[in-house]
């Protein structure tokens, strides 16, 4: 990758080093849980800990957030995650929210797409926000929260697997080198992954020949807050161009330049500024902000966990970025991980919990690969034929609905829908389609709570919660007492009920005033959902389940063996 | 209901879908692929059966039709 930086609108806050102890009193540094990498991925780890009140530290190579031009476009998903933690609001704030991408072939618009077409969300779509923004607003969060030890420049150099369990990391500072003995690590250090490499893990996958201009230009131009995307430009020599408004009066431009493109010739800006000249026309004024070519590799490592070593984010896995599926692939394992882990930590569940990582993010990542692949094959087709069915995609494109769906411009980034893991309990009565699976992700829905406006998904997370959907006023009293019951089981499950808005009386319940809830989770009077601490369903019924399938899918979905797999314990 | 052609999306998959057609044409000279794609349609148009159907893609595809038409 070359890389200039031009003008940076952007002032980098540089965070301290600080001596650690360990350098002077020479001993090896006991820790149950360290976080190599301060990026987005590992700092939302942090924080997810924090949350829970488990402290952690982390240590980064660097001094301060994401350099240069990287992810902008945050998700959906990404937001509800980093709500939990009060720290999205301030994220959708400064960000720019959008949903609507258009799609031309030439100059014309082949078509659009809308990516949150209802309302009752929380959370819109996608945010665009710079990476180096995600990251300070992370930190300064995990500061108040007072729970993480930030060590920055301290880059782990070694790791050594310990037979007798945890893993021995070797740390360079720049006042020298000391020692950590961890029970549990999360390797976030990112693609070039310092652990993955000592370790000596394939990162295997395909590698794109074709190379990408990225950068971010400073313009004041009425411009909509809408994703665009071209196929053929006449402005750019009939290779791909992306456009896409960031906050602070900053756009994302992507040029597709081909495979011969000279790296280091084509990030100067004497090459760079005729051709965004080309697209954006002659009248704007703009100035350069960060300038690289790219080319794009789509690997993981085969397996997520190590022993004691837990892989995230980039260093797991990568992806080209049509699609935003990196960033905010890499979150979702961090959702799925950290909740995992604080209860092993906390001794409420046993380590075989910490498998179902592995399980439930191998398949997802999986997911990223194969659509950021497509994405960047139908972009940069390998031979004569693909070329010839992108061209008549495209020109049908413009008159049948059917090969509009065959446009690949980017599959923007959907959390995971985990399929039967080990700690999904099957559906014993039927739903018709309707309501999030056993292991999907819980949707949101506008609720009352004590009169006032919320959302359901608020109270969902961080626990197992039991949401039980009741009939109407003093209905839910019976589901309510079945779910206190299981309150007493155990300390980490706590109940809502739903109540439909006729019931406004009932105190204890959320009201769902737009009907929204019961449409989206598929519920009549009676529907019960167990949903994990991050959000997903763990296990629903229609009919109020009896304690025991209640206790055996909270068994299940904590990587207890039932015994009689999903039957009454 | 009359038959007519379909303009919407019926493809279950279409990602999936298009991935495999490109596969398919893996490793082979331009010559082939031409090949494999005349036989493809002549495979498709036989799965499809209705005349008029036909002459309706057949228009569509040569750039002379209105969709809905
Ligand atoms: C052009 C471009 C556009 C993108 N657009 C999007 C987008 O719109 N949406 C999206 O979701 N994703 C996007 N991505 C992907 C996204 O940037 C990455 O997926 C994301 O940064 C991964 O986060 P991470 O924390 O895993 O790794 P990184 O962000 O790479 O962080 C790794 C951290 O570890 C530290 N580190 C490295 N080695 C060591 C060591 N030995 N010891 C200690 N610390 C170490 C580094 O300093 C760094 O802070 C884009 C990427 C590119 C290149």
């Amino acid at each position: 990758m070359a890389e200039v930086s031009v003008q940076q609108s952007y002032t980098y806050p540089k965070y301290p080093f600080r001596r650690p102890k360990a350098l002077d009193d020479g001993a090896v540094e006991r820790l149950p849980l360290v976080i190599v990498g301060g990026g987005v991925v590992g700092l939302s780890a942090a924080l997810e800990f924090a949350g829970l009140g488990v402290e952690t530290v982390v240590l980064d190579d660097d001094d301060t957030v994401s350099r240069g031009s990287r992810s902008i476009c945050v998700s959906k998903r990404t937001l509800e995650i980093f709500d939990r933690s009060g720290v999205a609001d301030r994220m959708v704030d400064k960000g720019v929210v959008w949903q609507r991408g258009r799609v031309y072939r030439g100059e014309r618009e082949i078509y659009n797409f809308d990516l949150l077409p209802e309302e009752g969300h929380k959370m819109p779509a996608f945010i665009n926000l710079q990476q180096y923004y995600v990251e300070e607003y992370l930190i300064d969060r995990i500061t108040e929260l007072g729970k993480t030890e930030l060590r920055w420049r301290n880059a782990v150099t070694g790791i050594e697997i310990l037979d007798a369990g945890g893993a021995l990391l070797t740390v360079e500072t720049p006042e020298g080198e000391y020692r950590i003995q961890a029970d549990h690590v999360i390797a976030a250090d990112g693609v070039r992954g310092a652990i993955r490499r000592a370790m000596g893990l394939a990162f295997t996958g395909r590698t794109f020949e074709e190379r990408f201009l990225i950068t971010d230009i400073r313009m004041t131009a009425d411009f909509p807050m809408e994703r665009r995307f071209w196929f053929e430009p006449s402005f750019h020599g009939g290779q791909s161009a992306l456009l896409h408004r960031q906050p602070d009066s900053i756009f994302r431009v992507d040029l597709q330049l081909g495979p011969d493109a000279d790296p280091v010739e084509e990030a100067k800006p004497e090459r760079v500024i005729p051709r965004i000249r080309r697209m954006i026309g002659g009248e704007l004024d703009f100035t350069l902000e960060w300038i690289s070519v790219y080319t794009f590799t789509c690997r993981r490592i085969e397996r997520f966990r190590h022993g004691p070593v837990f892989f995230v984010g980039d260093a797991a896995h990568v992806v080209s970025p049509f699609g935003a599926r990196g960033g905010n692939g890499g979150i979702q394992d961090i959702d799925n991980l950290v909740w995992k882990l604080a209860l092993v930590l906390k001794g409420e569940a046993s380590d075989a919990l910490l498998d179902s990582y592995d399980a439930e993010r191998v398949p997802a990542a999986d997911e990223n690969i194969l659509n950021s692949s497509r994405s960047t094959d139908f972009m940069t087709p390998k031979n004569q034929v693909s070329a010839d069915f992108r061209q008549a995609v495209l020109s049908l494109s413009e008159q049948v609905p059917f090969a509009r769906a065959l446009v690949n411009s980017g599959r923007l980034s959907l959390p995971h829908h985990y399929a039967a893991t080990p700690l999904t309990t099957l559906d014993r009565d039927h739903f018709e389609g309707r309501g999030p699976a056993p292991g999907s992700p819980a949707p949101d829905a506008p609720v009352a709570i004590d009169g006032e406006s919320g959302w359901l998904l608020k109270q969902l997370g961080r626990r197992f919660v039991a949401l039980c959907f009741a009939g109407g006023a003093g209905d839910g009293a019976g589901v309510a007492t079945l779910t206190k019951e299981l309150g007493r089981l155990h300390p980490f499950v706590e109940s809502f009920v739903v109540v439909p808005d006729e019931a406004v009386n009932d105190k204890d319940g959320l009201v769902d005033t737009t009907g929204l809830a019961f449409e989206r989770w598929g519920a009549a009077a009676g529907t019960v959902y167990l949903v994990r601490p991050d959000q997903h369903v763990a296990a629903r019924w229609k009919s109020p389940p009896t304690i025991d399938e209640m206790r055996s899918a909270l068994a299940r979905s904590i990587g207890a063996r039932t015994g009689s797999e999903g039957m009454a314990a | 209901m009359t038959e007519k052609l379909e303009t919407d999306l019926r493809i279950a998959r279409p990602d999936d879908f298009y991935e495999a057609l490109i596969e398919t044409h893996r490793g082979l000279s331009d010559e082939e692929s031409r090949q494999l794609n005349a036989r493809l349609i002549l495979i498709l148009a036989n799965q499809v059966g209705d005349m008029d159907i036909l002459t309706d893609a057949l228009r569509l595809a040569r750039g002379d039709a209105e969709p809905d038409s």
